[in-house]
């Protein structure tokens, strides 16, 4: 089962948590990312590529099912105007067993970084400013190639 | 005739979503970015640092050496950043 979604709804981790173990597999691994703030920031607001970013989203759980044995993964990434706190995005894996859950979870959202067509503007009162890729998150993901 | 959108910065310093562009099938994304820069101030300004574009070719990532080949839309933007 892959589930993906892009939504500017507040995003429900325990429901979606909650509907991976009625499917009762054995072990479910997940990774929630909220809003950070360094004191300063007040509010994020993501933009993405509509055209392309369930697609992209997409390919990188079916690469992760392909990689492990699961019987799910699910991908929910927030986009327009959040605050600080909230969470962003939400992925998780499910397996029989927890080393394929824990690699798979890890596998979605280092992915997710690189591929997915996002991209974050923090916002510190009136102020906005497009928030700069990480040399590191390109090296997170190339873990996997 | 080929789309090409923008995103994030690159929108931003553009001042618009996308435009219409007259390409050959064989010219390569470098190619069209430095034809691109040429149009305006805004563009010299939004294509100054190719160091900082990406692109997609209908809707898949590709870099700046691959050839427009008759695809519909082209994307150019900033690195992402999203998770």
């Amino acid at each position: 089962m892959i589930e993906v979604r892009v939504q500017a709804e507040h995003l429900d981790s325990p429901a979606l948590l909650a509907a991976l173990e009625l499917a009762g597999v054995g072990a479910i691994a997940s990774f929630t990312g909220l809003v950070r703030s360094d004191g300063t920031v007040t509010a994020i607001e993501l933009e993405h590529y509509p055209a392309m970013t369930q697609t992209s989203l997409r390919a990188v759980a079916t690469e992760a099912q392909s990689r492990w044995n699961l019987s799910g993964a699910v991908i929910v990434h927030r986009v327009g105007k959040m605050a600080v706190g909230e969470p962003i995005v939400f992925v998780a894996a499910a397996s029989a067993h927890r080393a394929e859950a824990l690699a798979a979870c890890a596998f979605l959202i280092d992915r997710l970084k690189t591929d997915a067509p996002f991209w974050k503007k923090e916002y510190r009162g009136e102020h906005a400013d497009w928030v700069e890729a990480k040399a590191s998150d390109d090296a997170r993901a190339s873990v996997w190639d | 005739m080929i789309q090409i959108v923008y995103f994030a910065r690159v929108r931003e310093t553009l001042g618009m979503d996308g435009e219409l562009f007259a390409a050959e099938r064989g010219t390569k994304i470098a190619e069209l970015i430095d034809q691109l820069a040429g149009q305006s101030e805004r563009h010299a300004a939004a294509f100054s640092d190719r160091s900082k574009l990406r692109f997609a070719l209908d809707h898949t990532m590709v870099h700046a050496d691959a050839v427009l080949n008759g695809a519909i839309e082209l994307a150019i933007f900033p690195p992402v950043t999203g998770g």
